[in-house]
């Protein structure tokens, strides 16, 4: 089944073509990582998968409705002035929970993120990982279809990268949402996808699309595994074409 | 040591000002020495108090109602893009006019029965822009993801505006109100000069009358308190901005 499909999407800005032609489809329950330069329109992409753009041509249909996408930003984009709690429930409370159940939710969203005890703390309280674990969790409370995430962690360190990850993917097993994220980190991409998109620039598009094997969420030994090294050597090598090119 | 800097240097000026009138036996109508000025404040202190209680007054009901007005239009503004090209260049007009200059008009309208209403309305005017854009740039501060994410989870232009451009522009309106309430204080003495008659006793009618009676000294006295209490407002105003950013920040 189909969670959301770009087909054969350009998007042209003042500049000229950004994007496409691109067709892509999201299966639901697949984890897909698209990798590729800046400039390369992936988080154009994302955008028209979310909605928050549209295409100049082509056709973005989308199965998950409004309410069933999530999007989570490469910063945190918290409110500064409210509660990790109140942040969290700001979905739930647009789309007309009362505030009491909201917040059930969002304490139960940020106990499932590890943040239990940090409800009332503000975003300046919080460290940068903590602070993306909240945007995840706010993500999370509404139990999307579709969870979108725009280089959800590159401003953290490598160990708090490989942290969030390993939640996100732990996350995942629970409610098994469609995940689309946008990296450009290779090894981040084949360790959190079953199924790695590479889009090269000039104007944005697929240049290859790989399948990646083994267990979800990932063993711990997973990034040392043969399988793990080759698919990331050859989605290295996609990319070094891609930009070459 | 460096805080009393200032103190030290008041007080050296002032030592010059007492030891050159002395000395030059400048006439006391011309230049009172700051010894004059003391016993002139001493002796005119509660009527000095109970005017500056009124140009305070009329500043503050002034800050409140520009604060009300300007918010209420930068709402406007923010809610519909027609409002805002109509509303933003009226409200620099206002700006641009100087008070003074208006006074006039606005004692003829208030009429001469309630020349209080006409000082607070002029002191609104002076009050109204740094709250009115200082609002208009807080509701324009919005973090752009923050709105795709209002967007994305259906919000309407109204919840919009309450409940993320508004509280997004706290900083702003903060910051807007400090500078609006030390211009409402500077609007409310301006217009009490172009009032010129005694119908509101406050502090710039104070210095009027003791320079329409050569009473120097007297008129130094009032512009001390004057100082003193603009002083005291901005220091005031200080703390409940820097209260308020924490506030805002949880921090």
């Amino acid at each position: 089944m189909t969670v959301a499909a770009l087909k054969d999407v350009e998007v042209d800005y003042d500049r000229g073509r950004a994007l496409g032609p691109v067709s892509l489809e999201i299966g639901a329950g697949e984890t897909l990582a698209l990798v590729g330069p800046s400039g390369c329109g992936k988080s154009t992409a994302l955008r028209l998968l979310a909605g928050l753009e549209a295409p100049t041509r082509g056709t973005v249909t989308r199965a998950a409705g409004r309410g069933e996408t999530a999007v989570v930003f490469q910063a945190p984009t918290l409110a500064p002035w409210l509660s990790a709690r109140a942040n969290v429930a700001l979905p739930l409370e647009l789309a007309g929970t009362s505030k009491t159940q909201a917040y059930e939710r969002a304490d139960a969203a940020l106990a499932s993120v590890g943040l239990s005890g940090a409800e009332a703390a503000r975003p300046a309280q919080l460290s940068g990982g903590m602070a993306m674990r909240v945007s995840l969790a706010r993500a999370l409370v509404t139990e999307p279809r579709l969870l979108l995430l725009d280089e959800p962690f590159a401003a953290l360190d490598e160990i708090t990268r490989r942290g969030l990850a390993d939640d996100v993917l732990r996350l995942w097993a629970s409610s098994k949402p469609a995940i689309v994220f946008v990296t450009h980190n290779v090894e981040e991409a084949v360790y959190m996808a079953s199924r790695v998109v590479v889009m090269t620039r000039g104007p944005g598009r697929i240049a290859a699309d790989f399948a990646v094997a083994g267990p979800m969420p990932r063993p711990a030994q997973f990034r040392t595994e043969a399988a793990f090294r080759a698919t990331a050597e050859q989605v290295s090598a996609a990319l070094a074409e891609g930009i070459a090119a | 040591m460096s805080r009393l800097a200032p103190f030290a240097l008041l007080a050296l000026l002032l030592a010059a000002w007492e030891i050159a009138c002395r000395a030059m036996q400048v006439p006391a109508y011309f230049l009172p020495p700051p010894s004059s000025v003391a016993v002139a404040l001493a002796d005119n202190l509660p009527t000095l108090v109970a005017a500056s209680w009124r140009t305070l007054a009329t500043a503050l009901v002034a800050l409140v109602l520009a604060s009300l007005v300007a918010q209420a239009l930068a709402i406007l503004t923010a809610l519909s893009p027609l409002a805002d090209r109509a509303i933003r260049p009226l409200a620099s007009v206002v700006q641009v006019t100087p008070v003074v200059a208006i006074a006039p008009l606005v004692l003829i309208w208030a009429g001469i029965d309630h020349p209080e209403r006409a000082l607070v309305t002029l002191a609104v005017l002076v009050a109204f822009f740094p709250i009115f854009s200082g609002a208009v740039a807080g509701l324009r501060s919005a973090d752009p993801d923050l709105e795709r994410l209002f967007a994305l989870y259906g919000a309407g232009r109204w919840q919009r505006v309450v409940r993320l451009r508004l509280p997004s522009a706290v900083p702003f309106l903060l910051e807007g109100h400090k500078v609006g309430a030390g211009l409402a204080l500077i609007g409310a003495v301006v217009a009490e000069f172009g009032a010129g008659s005694g119908g509101v006793r406050g502090l710039a009618w104070q210095i009027l009358d003791a320079g329409n009676k050569l009473q120097t000294a007297r008129m130094i006295a009032a512009l001390v308190v004057l100082g003193a209490m603009g002083v005291a407002l901005h220091a005031l105003l200080e703390a409940v901005e820097r209260a308020g950013l924490k506030w805002w920040r949880g921090r």
